[in-house]
């Protein structure tokens, strides 16, 4: 039991990472219907960008932590305004493609630039483990699921009760019909990427902090499990992201848990899967024919 | 991206064996011409290939290595070179940590550099990859520290690989030696193995350790597995905690090693671990955190603190050239190439038949990781060196001989 719950801690900080990475997805998805597999290495560029805040400028984690933010906001932007805006009213098909080579673009840059040795992100914290009976929480624990949390809350805010929340939902509902009311669809578009593309950056500063170490690809492995993760809740749908990656967190570690740690990814491409074959729009999704 | 990686590399592969397809023939016939005449005339210089992990996830291995090569290649010249006056040349290229850029680069450096020797790579898996090459080439391979069993012998037909060498000791024996270790040092019964399945190094130390702790009398309470790209542990280490394991037997490389140690002791496990010569890196401390690597022990090729005479001498040297302690595998390096240039010596010529006849030779080499012959495998019999890590810091505990 306790062994279970132990496990259950594991996967709810790697699942809370996820469903941040997971908002990202979701985001731009719903909006503009692209999958955006250069969010993952967006993440990975958050998580350099506070690596050397933190080691070269000794600035303390959370100033880091958002500034991080603030430039992979900036990053997403750019890479949307350079990339995807101008195959905007092509087939999605061009639009997936160029996601696969701006993330291509972004590892290789930055193993240019950075080397593609891992590094050890600095500690920031002293750490303190809380432990009832057998069951260890360590501070990190609990800061990743207070950081996670506050910014799904954040999100949620900025979806549901800002100005920009309610373009945003517009834009995804019916871009022309937003336009012909007045919202501004551009800048709606800049300013999902800049709120997803900053919760990447907070996913991977605390994966830096979480695990210590950081390398120019590993962003592929989240980024593609996030995908999973957003699928799993509901891919366009927030809450989705959020309750897709913690579910996929937790099966991860109860499956490595049990002793299959092997086989550990290829359970989540199956769950994947499953989703796509039992319920195609996730578990959140509902069923309503694509407009066209 | 692995595929288009593949293709890549069967193109550049089949460019590499019509390049030397077409120009095989010339060389062959200039070289017998060169010895039949002049045989005296002296060699200006030897060239000998560096196939090592410049850069990528191991990269403090190959750029230590080269370190100690380079050293010592500077000392031989310095000193009147090798067959009575000819300079040693090295020829270096980074594998990336890859084992098909190492085959890759062998290729390069025996088809195009056309080298009579080659020294490296650092890992066992990339020195296998680079073995073939060497083979079909007939052109000697040293590794300084490939540890894997199957490095020097071909697993199929259980003979010697005629042109491939190692100065390292072998995983079988470092596997053995910890388990002994652990049963009679540190007096411990239950014990828990983590093995990357991606490294035929950890795999291969892992079972002998098995193998040996079982039939000392000690048990294997757990046996778990990682992947050298995993970087949460926590959930296998929670099941390695709930066996309760008396020690942990993790043979793996310094990056992995690093962060599964640090995430045990924030989980509270601190029960010792003990590994083997893939923990020798200054980057483990920084992955791990000095605080976290206590009661860590690992066997070595040599110790910077052993107050041999002649480790001594070498470590000032190395000091002196680098500002740092030279590792292990700067020491082996550094005996390579001493022990390169001591087989082009015994072999009279810079030909590459002749060294690998001299290297399977060898007799009571002394170099700074201990005295070595070489057996009918090509593998070295030589001292293992058990280090402690206090806080981070390596410390020298015992030394085993053969």
């Amino acid at each position: 039991m306790e062994i279970l719950i132990q496990q259950l801690i594991n996967g709810i900080a790697l699942g809370s990472i996820y469903a941040l990475i997971a908002l990202g997805y979701t985001m731009v998805y719903g909006i503009i219907q692209l999958i955006n597999f250069a969010h993952g290495d967006i993440y990975m560029v958050g998580a350099f960008v506070a690596f050397f805040l933190i080691s070269i400028f000794h600035l303390p984690f959370f100033a880091a932590l958002i500034i991080a933010m603030l430039a992979c906001s900036l990053l997403g932007v750019i890479i949307e305004r350079v990339a995807y805006k101008p195959l905007r009213n092509q087939n999605r098909l061009t639009a997936l493609i160029t996601a696969i080579g701006v993330s291509f673009f972004l590892e290789y840059t930055m193993m240019y630039f950075v080397k593609p040795d891992p590094r050890a992100f600095p500690a920031s914290f002293k750490l303190h483990n809380i432990t009832i009976g057998n069951v260890v929480i360590s501070s990190k624990d609990i800061l990743i699921l207070i950081i996670s949390f506050t910014l799904m809350l954040i999100l949620t805010y900025i979806v549901n009760r800002t100005k920009t929340g309610k373009s945003m939902r517009a834009v995804s509902f019916d871009k022309d019909a937003a336009q012909l009311m007045g919202i501004d669809v551009n800048k709606t578009i800049s300013a999902t990427f800049a709120i997803g593309s900053s919760l990447a950056a907070a996913a991977g500063v605390l994966v830096g902090m979480y695990y210590g170490q950081i390398d120019p690809l590993m962003g592929i492995m989240p980024g593609l499990k996030a995908f999973i993760a957003a699928v799993i809740g509901g891919i366009g749908i927030i809450p989705g992201a959020a309750f897709g990656g913690l579910i996929l967190g937790v099966t991860e570690a109860l499956v490595s848990g049990a002793g299959y740690s092997m086989l550990r990814d290829a359970v989540a491409f199956v769950v994947l899967i499953l989703i796509l074959i039992i319920k195609p729009t996730g578990i959140l999704g509902k069923n309503i024919r694509e407009k066209v | 991206m692995k595929l288009s990686k593949k293709i890549v590399f069967l193109m550049v592969m089949a460019l590499v064996v019509a390049l030397a397809a077409a120009c095989g023939a010339q060389p062959a016939d200039e070289q017998s011409g060169d010895q039949s005449g002049d045989e005296n005339t002296a060699v200006e210089s030897v060239k000998i290939g560096l196939n090592y992990e410049l850069s990528g996830a191991v990269a403090t291995y190959g750029g230590n290595t080269v370190k100690g090569i380079e050293m010592a290649a500077k000392e031989i010249n310095e000193s009147g070179g090798v067959l009575g006056g000819a300079k040693i040349e090295l020829i270096k290229y980074d594998n990336k940590s890859d084992a098909a850029e190492a085959t890759n680069v062998q290729t390069k450096l025996i088809t195009v550099d056309g080298v009579v020797a080659s020294i490296g790579p650092a890992t066992s898996t990339n020195t296998l990859a680079a073995i073939p090459v060497s083979m079909d080439n007939q052109v000697p391979l040293l590794t300084p520290s490939g540890t894997a069993d199957m490095v020097t012998v071909d697993e199929a037909t259980g003979k010697a690989k005629e042109y491939a060498f190692r100065l390292c000791f072998y995983d079988s024996f470092q596997g053995s030696v910890g388990a002994n270790f652990i049963f009679n040092s540190l007096q411990l019964k239950k014990a828990a193995v983590y093995v990357d399945t991606n490294s035929d190094y950890s795999k291969a130390i892992g079972e002998v350790f098995k193998k040996t702790f079982t039939e000392l009398g000690g048990e294997i309470v757990a046996e778990e597995n990682y992947v050298n790209t995993d970087q949460d542990f926590k959930p296998t280490l929670t099941r390695i905690k709930s066996a309760n394991p008396e020690v942990i037997y993790l043979p793996g490389y310094y990056n992995n090693v690093g962060l599964i140690v640090k995430q045990a002791r924030e989980m509270g496990i601190t029960v010792p671990f003990v590994g083997a010569d893939g923990y020798d890196s200054p980057d483990l401390v920084k992955l791990g955190g000095a605080e976290n690597l206590n009661n860590v022990f690992f066997t070595n090729h040599y110790s910077s603190q052993d107050t041999d005479p002649n480790v001594q001498k070498f470590v000032e040297a190395f000091k002196a050239a680098n500002g740092d302690e030279p590792d292990a595998f700067a020491a082996l390096g550094y005996d390579a190439m001493y022990l390169m240039a001591d087989a082009i010596n015994r072999a009279g010529k810079a030909d590459p038949e002749a060294i690998k006849d001299a290297l399977a030779a060898t007799q009571d080499f002394a170099g700074v990781t201990g005295t070595l012959s070489m057996d009918e495998n090509h593998n070295p019999v030589k001292a293992v060196v058990i280090l402690e890590l206090k806080d981070g810091v390596q410390t020298f505990r015992d030394k085993i001989l053969p």
